[in-house]
Parts: structure tokens; sequence; C-alpha cells
């Protein structure tokens, strides 16, 4: 299979455990508890209950008529992550985490966040399972994420500020993670994407593949065949891992990561790792990362939260450099154009993050015949981001 | 590895029956110049091994304190290049110290393993910390840095596991560093009650010197841990003198005998 992983936890060249050794014995505990837990038909059935009950999956694959016309080639359709429950695909993933907290025995969980998606994600599932919740999230996204900040308090989770650095994911994924060094013992730390030391890559592309499975089946039901293209925005990877590694080994099945081409492709103003990085090692893992030559993590910059990020989940360096998968970028003003677009001629408004997914489909349909698909992960919607959009659409006037 | 300053170091406080303090600097804080005056007024004040911490943008393992002195040195211009100069110009001058570079792999990943190991034994390196290149990954890195003629010191935490303390303590070259606390790096009043215990039980396991850092700022701690260990490391109290007199507009020669007169008094109860 394309996507097995070695023993040490590497696709390929990539991924591993460039930690501390203080969080040595948290990952290897984690490591055999996600292995046992994935192979009881139990954690399954009760994973599955969540999704359904909690998250309200299926999600919808729904065919967008106007923009497929007023593109005029291939047919769009979306994979509806924005339709869960608290707005985005992360919810996937930290229902998984939170199960598989409580049956280590822990009683508390923290989270890094960006967008803060993933944290209202986590102190959802935090909530319904009873745990005490801390988020970490920059003081940066706190400003540009302020109704997200407030729904995690409602949550009943502590939201830290975190001032160092860019005061971004980044950051917020560094204090996570010395937190955690000395809390383990009775703390899970529900990484949100498909970074982070082995085993956070594989599990969370479990815990997500959720998408691509349904995705796949329900092209089939539909439209009786696999799409041709599948577009994903990328971040950490997480949607895009979730809905590519079902379809991995559907050789006909093109697959393209979008990330953040934020204002230029100089550094320091994007977030495009896979597109224009190098290899290197950040938060635990080696993989493709946005660094100066000394080996110092760039500046990054991208309009959505949740894709300001210099690194990138391990597996995707692999689909990357095995030509599996497409890596490309698209704008700030591409994303806020393919929001609009979106908006009126479907009715939807997707997250920032995922209008890079909408503006590289809307790139790739046109050139295509219109007897061929070209599916879409919308991973969130906008909700949490109007207040950017509208500052952003003031700007522009 | 015959002539190697930490192992030498470590057999001659052996014979002499002695143990000794490990202090850590962030190197280039405030700047390279007082770095490198640093080096040589400690040497003389009994100090025989000693860290270089080489500033990160991302250091997971560090507490603020660290942290800000990484992000100030990297504010002010400090490249690796800079800091491989200054340790050379320091032999040039005569220095004998031991010298550790603390650095993170996402840093000598990036130089090229083999590349920056040579770089920094050439530069006049004794040996390499990599905190977080643990047990598992470092199998690769070890015989490079063996064959520039590093020590490669790992570290182990509480949270390691009795076996693999023993397996990481056979690896480990030069010494063992022995964390006292499952945490992040700063001064703490106290040690955890069974530091001493954990670290007299492995040494039972290995005749490789164990030192013990993080959260140890007095001379209290320093001889508490060195009633088992072979030595004391001690980093954000340094820091903290050094940002005093940085606040204080002090000029480089004040910061360096602010620093010596703490390395005097917390190496003195070691004498
Ligand atoms: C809606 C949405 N899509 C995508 C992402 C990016 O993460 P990933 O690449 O892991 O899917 C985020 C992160 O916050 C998000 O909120």
């Amino acid at each position: 299979m394309s996507n097995e992983i070695s023993d040490k936890g590497y696709f390929g060249i990539f991924g591993g455990q460039f930690v501390p050794e203080t969080l040595m014995s948290a990952l290897q505990q984690l490591d055999r508890e996600f292995t046992a837990a994935w192979n009881d038909p139990e954690f399954h059935a009760e994973f599955e209950r969540c999704l359904r009950e909690i998250a309200g999956r299926p999600s919808e694959l729904y065919f967008c008529k106007r923009l497929t016309e007023e593109c005029g080639g291939a047919k769009i359709y979306l994979k509806r992550e924005d339709m869960n429950h608290t707005g985005a695909h992360k919810i996937n993933n930290t229902l998984g985490q939170a199960l598989l907290t409580k049956r280590m025995g822990k009683t508390r969980v923290i989270a890094e966040t960006g967008a803060g998606q993933h944290g209202v994600a986590t102190a959802t599932a935090a909530a319904v399972f009873g745990l005490e919740c801390e988020v970490f999230m920059g003081t940066e996204d706190i400003r540009r994420q302020a109704l997200n900040v407030f729904r995690m308090k409602l949550l009943g989770a502590k939201v830290v500020p975190v001032e160092s650095g860019q005061r971004t994911l980044k950051d917020a994924t560094n204090e996570a993670m010395r937190n955690w060094m000395s809390t383990s013992e009775n703390t899970h730390y529900i990484l949100g994407s498909v970074c982070g030391p082995h085993p956070f890559p594989l599990m969370v592309r479990e815990f997500q593949t959720c998408i691509g499975i349904e995705a796949r089946q329900q092209m089939l039901d539909v439209a009786g065949k696999l799409p041709n293209v599948v577009v994903a925005c990328v971040g950490g990877g997480s949607n895009a891992a979730g809905i590519f590694a079902p379809m991995i080994d559907d050789k006909d099945v093109q697959m393209v990561g979008v990330e953040a081409g934020g204002r230029s492709m100089n550094l320091g103003d994007h977030a495009a790792p896979l597109t224009v990085g190098s290899h290197g090692v950040l938060h635990g893992s080696l993989s493709y990362v946005l660094q100066d030559g000394d080996g110092q993590t760039a500046e990054v910059h991208s309009v959505s939260a949740g894709l300001d990020y210099p690194g990138v989940g391990p597996e995707h360096a692999m689909w990357k450099e095995t030509n599996r998968v497409r890596y490309t970028s698209c704008s700030d003003e591409e994303a806020m154009d393919a929001l609009i677009k979106l908006s009126r001629t479907e009715g939807i408004i997707p997250a920032l993050e995922s209008s890079h997914a909408v503006s590289e489909a809307l790139k790739i349909a046109p050139t295509l015949p219109k007897d061929q698909i070209v599916l879409i992960n919308l991973s969130g919607r906008g909700d949490k981001d109007c207040n950017e959009i509208q500052e952003i659409l003031a700007r522009r006037k | 590895m015959k002539d190697n300053r930490i192992i030498n170091a470590f057999a001659e406080l052996k014979s002499a029956g002695k143990k000794t303090l490990l202090p850590f600097f962030t190197a280039g804080y405030p700047d390279v110049e007082t770095t490198g005056g640093i080096l040589h007024d400690i040497e003389k004040r009994g100090v025989k091994i000693c860290e270089l911490g080489i500033p990160f943008s991302d250091p997971i393992a560090d507490g603020p304190t660290i942290q800000a002195s990484y992000s100030a040195a990297l504010d002010a211009g400090v490249t690796l290049q800079k800091l491989f100069d200054m340790v050379r110009s320091y032999r040039a001058e005569g220095g004998q110290l031991g010298l550790l570079m603390m650095v993170s792999y996402s840093i000598v990943f990036r130089y090229g393993a083999e590349k920056f190991c040579i770089a920094a034994a050439d530069a006049g390196v004794d040996g390499l910390i990599v905190p977080d290149l643990p047990m598992g990954e470092a199998e690769a890195f070890a015989p490079l840095a063996e064959a520039s003629g590093l020590c490669n010191v790992m570290l182990i935490a509480p949270t390691t596991p009795e076996d693999r303390k023993v397996e990481i303590a056979k690896q480990s070259t030069g010494f063992v560093y022995y964390i006292s606390v499952s945490g992040i790096t700063g001064e703490r009043t106290k040690l955890p009650p069974e530091t001493v215990a954990a670290v007299a039980e492995l040494k039972t396991h290995t005749d490789t010197p164990v030192c013990v850092g993080f959260g140890i700022s007095n001379p209290e701690t320093v001889v508490e841990v060195c009633k088992a260990a072979d030595g004391a490391i001690v980093g954000s109290a340094f820091i903290h003198r050094i940002n005093d007199a940085v606040a204080a507009n002090a000029p480089r020669e004040e910061i360096v005998a602010n620093v010596g007169q703490l390395v005097s008094e917390l190496i003195a109860p070691l004498a």
C-alpha cells in the first residue's frame, strides 16, 4: 500500500520522532494505545457512533450546478465538511483522540490552534467526554479569530495566549508541546493535523479518512465513477490526507494539494513549504519546511490563520516526492475571489482555508471536458472568518 | 576519542575525587564578544566544561528565559558561522575549556549532519548535545559525531523507563545528561526529591559520568545533586544575571564579572 508507514514512523524518508527525551514515553504510550484501539472493533464502533451522532456524519456530497455552468468545464462537486458540527473537518480527529484519551485513562487534554477551528473542535470533544481542556493560541490569531476564542470559552475550555515568535500557529504548537512535557501523565495532547512526531501523522490521518472513504463511495453512487481530480487545501495537511488517503491507490484519480500563497512567493510572505520549501525538521518530524539557511524557521503569512504554518505533514512530503500528489499554492487575493464566487453561485460561504482549494478547482475545471469531475474537499465554513473578510473587503474598496 | 577535552576533564576530576559545575550560556547573547569574554573568565574560576546554547527560533525544551535569550541573539544577527568563529578565536587565544554545543537537530539537519560535526570539531568544539534527537533517531548521527572526535551527549528524563535509561547511558559519550524535572528549562528553588536516588541508581549501571540539569540555580541544589552526580548544569540563572546587567546598560566587563561572580558562588562548595 502506498500509504503504509515503517515501524519507526517514517513515510519514505519523512516523519520520525525528533522530540526531547521527556516526551518519548508519552509518544510510545500513544503509539501502543492507538495501535491497540485501531485494531479493536469496539473502539471503531464507538468512534463511528461519535462521528454519526456528534459530528453529524456522513457529510453530504454536493453538485455545484451553477458554478459548473459558469466555469464551463468539468463537473464540480463539494465534499461538505463545512456541514459538520463545529463547522470543519477538525471534529473528526478530536472525537477520535478524545476517545483515545478516555481509553488511556487521562483526564485532561491540550491543543494548539490557529484558526480556532481545531480549538473549538477540541473544546467540544472535551465537553462531550468531561475532560479538562486548555487550548494554546497565538495572540495574533486570538485577534483574527475572536469569535472562535469566545466559543472555546463558552464550551468550558481555557484559552492560553501565546506571545512568543510570530504569535501564530507555530508558536502555539511550541507552547502546547512544552506544556505536554510536564503534564503527560494525566494529559493527552490532541494535535490538530497530520504533523508532529510519530504516531500523530498516522493517527490523525486515520481519524480523518472518514472523509475520503465516504466521498469515494458517494461519487460511485452519484456519478457511477471516481472523480478525475480531487482538490484540498493544505495547512498541516489533515483534511487533504483525509480525502486523499482512501483514493491514493486509485491511480486514475489525480490529486492536488493547495498551500497558502499569501502576498507573494518571497520567503516570509506565504506559507507554502511543499511548493517552495526544502527538507527540514520542525515540531518533531522531518518533512518540508520554510527555514533560512541556518535552519531557523522562517516567518510565514496567510490570510487564513489555519494555513499560516511553516511546516507540513510528512506523508505529504512523501506524496510530493513520489509524484502521487501535485502541490501548488494560491494567493490571498485568489482565495478571497473564490470565497465570493462560491458564496454567490451556490449560497455557501467557505472558510478562507477551504477557499484556497476552491480557487485551484476554478482554475482546473475549465480546462477539462464536461464529462470529467473535480471534487473539492470543502474543509470548513466561513462564519469564523466574517470579521476578517469584512476588513479585507473594506480595504479593497 | 582519546584527546577529547570533556573526557579528559572528567578523568582528571575523577582521580581528584571532585565534582564539577557545567555552566550553560546562550551563545552570542547579548553578543558574541561577551560570550567569548565569559569563556575566558569562567575558565580562570575553575570551570572545566561549558555548554553553549545555539540560538534557535523554536526551542521546544526551553523555558521563557532561554527562549527570550535565543530570540534576542537571533534578532541581533547571530549566525552559526559567527558562533563557530567565536569558538575558533577562543581556542586561538589559548582557551582550554571543554566546550559543548547544545543545538537543535533542525539546525544540524539543515547544515548537513556530517558537515556540522566536521565544522564544529574544526572550530574547536568538543561535544554536542542535540536535545531533540532521542535514542531511536540518533543511530545514524552518533558515528558522525565520533568520526569528528566529538562527544554525543544524550539525555535521560524522569519519564524515561529504567531499561531505556541504561541503554541511553550506554550510547551517550562524554557524559549522560540527566534531566531533573519533567518539563522545560528554568530556575526552580528545589529539586524533585527522587532525583538524587535516581542518579545514584543510574550510576550503578554505567561508568560514564552523569550530570544533572534543568532547574538548578543555587549552591544548595548544586551540592544536593552532586551527592550522586558528577556535575551540575546551570543555565537560566546565568541568563538572568546577564539580563539584569543588560537591562542596566552595564558594559561588557561588568556583565562578564557578574556572571563570573555567580559561577564562583556555585562552584565554591565543590572545590
Ligand atoms: C476549515 C479549515 N481547513 C483547513 C485547515 C488546515 O488544516 P489541515 O491542512 O490540517 O486540514 C484548517 C485549520 O485550522 C481549517 O480550519
